[in-house]
């Protein structure tokens, strides 16, 4: 696998990238209007949607296999400086992709980059952690617990 | 079989639509059903037909079953012509359902299992009985009771068995899998390719068979190794980034069926499974799939492979509900020609018949 930033980009740059695929465009805007204007930016391709065949695996942990398709739509943008943002996000939200790949290619320039961190990512990535922990408790509250009979009686 | 173009009853045609379309509103005075409410609540309705639409998109599967006036095979059919106006690009990285963020699961063979029984939204231990409290509008029911999560993590039964040596490993591989929606299906057909056909063929279809596997036709003997249901991250790699990306998550039902295999000249006697895997909350269908599909693995495991759920070609040519459809439904298509060339023979039999029972 080629990489086309280096490694500590590439985690960074990959966090960002599946909190912006999971947010929707309203959760963005707003936590744009919070942070410093994103630079104008032009269309390299998209936005698009399109299909990604989702695969699993057979028994789980064996050969791949194609399960369904599933809608995604892209959007390629570049800045004036000539920063290229990427954006891949699940569902046919064309305006969500468009914000994930101006935001992808400005949180690759250093000057932006921890501003829109603190405004927009990190809040984003709270709200999804939080949706996510509160499953997990409601989850949690339906774990059984079995009783033996000797204590029933 | 051959067919005539007729001209005419395109006004007709238009009529009966829009008398489809009055009929798909219902009465006027009543609200109109949002799109959005379909999603949210006859959520079911629109996982099985994203489902066995085979595409994942909650809007989508919802709008169709709107169009749909409810029935769920045409809103599968909606939702695969739709896909053909979509382009393709690309494949995800094998979904890791053991990273899953489960809402349930459960085991029917291990009762203290790590991560514990998790029963989730289910309809199991519900009465059954009609609750009229729903005819009537109310206001939400409270927010559901939450405990503290542990970070436990919760291993696949399957796994559990396998460190033991009593499940036969799924041999690691990362083959490129055969896709039947770009090639037509030939036999015999690898597994890859038999569990996309299961995956999103009719739950109704694969209810049956798999029913018949537990009834004799099949010699299965199955235990509910685990179910879950939950959220799975989608990883792609996109060429031009060259890294794998997080494009958002699929709520899947996964099931481990686990099975005796009496063992073979090559295997020592095992536990082997089947695997069911679907879009969405679909814990019937899951359960079904991963019956079918042990069924089918018959041949390859050396066992004798006479019922019908364990003959391939009867089971992947006939699981699909949009084929099985189009081929049971175009029956109702003009036969005029076909069937003017009936009614001579038969009259010619009959004359020639009667002439010699005359005679």
């Amino acid at each position: 696998m080629a990489e086309t930033t280096p490694p500590s980009d590439f985690t960074a740059r990959r966090r960002w990238m599946a909190v912006l695929a999971r947010a929707s465009a309203a959760e963005i805007t707003s936590r744009l209007e919070r942070a410093p204007p994103l630079p104008a930016h032009a269309r390299l391709r998209g936005p698009e949607t399109g299909l990604v065949m989702a695969r699993g695996r057979q028994g789980g942990d064996g050969a791949p296999f194609n399960l369904g398709e599933m809608t995604v739509t892209r959007c390629t943008v570049r800045l004036p400086a000539g920063i290229v943002g990427h954006a891949y996000v699940a569902g046919r939200d064309t305006r969500q992709a468009e914000l994930a790949a101006a935001l992808d290619a400005a949180l690759q320039d250093p000057a932006l980059q921890p501003a829109l961190l603190t405004a927009v990512i990190e809040p984003l990535a709270a709200a999804q952690a939080e949706r996510a922990a509160r499953d997990a408790r409601r989850a949690a509250a339906t774990r059984v617990e079995f009783l033996t009979m000797a204590t029933m009686r | 079989m051959a067919y005539v173009a007729v001209k005419g009853g395109e006004r007709a045609i238009e009529h009966a639509h829009a008398w489809l379309a009055e009929e798909r509103r219902g009465d006027p005075a009543l609200p109109e059903l949002t799109v959005a409410q379909v999603e949210q609540q006859m959520s079911l309705a629109v996982d099985r037909v994203m489902a066995e639409g085979a595409c994942f998109d909650r809007g989508l599967a919802a709008l169709a079953v709107k169009q749909a006036r409810g029935d769920l095979i045409e809103a599968a059919f909606l939702l695969r012509a739709y896909r053909t106006t979509l382009p393709r690009f690309g494949a995800s990285m094998p979904l890791d359902t053991g990273a899953m963020r489960v809402r349930r699961r459960i085991s029917a063979t291990y009762k203290d299992l790590p991560g514990g029984q998790v029963l989730g939204p289910t309809f199991d231990y519900t009465h059954r009985l009609l609750d009229f409290a729903l005819a009537a509008e109310g206001e939400p029911p409270p927010p559901a009771p939450e405990s503290p999560a542990e970070a436990a993590a919760m291993p696949r039964v399957t796994g559990i068995l396998a460190q033991e040596g009593l499940m036969a490993a799924e041999p690691h591989s990362e083959a490129e899998p055969g896709d039947l929606t770009r090639e037509p299906l030939a036999f015999p057909a690898d597994r890859p390719l038999r569990l996309q056909a299961l995956a999103r063929g009719d739950e109704g279809f694969l209810l049956g068979l798999g029913y018949s596997t537990q009834r004799g036709y099949g010699n299965a003997h199955p235990f509910v190794g685990e179910i879950r249901l939950g959220e799975v991250a989608v990883e792609i790699v996109p060429p031009e980034l060259g890294f794998a990306i997080e494009i958002g998550d699929l709520t899947v039902t996964e099931c481990q069926m686990v099975n005796q295999f009496a063992g073979s000249r090559t295997e020592p006697p095992q536990f082997t499974r089947g695997y069911g895997l679907v879009f969405g909350h679909g814990e019937r269908k899951a359960m079904a799939m991963s019956l079918v599909d042990r069924a089918l693995r018959a041949a390859e495991l050396g066992e004798d492979a006479e019922a019908p759920a364990q003959s391939q070609e009867f089971v992947l040519y006939h699981c699909d509900n949009v084929e099985a459809t189009g081929f049971v439904e175009h029956l109702k298509l003009p036969h005029y020609v076909d069937f003017q060339s009936e009614l001579e023979k038969l009259r010619q039999l009959r004359a020639t018949a009667m002439q010699e029972a005359a005679e």
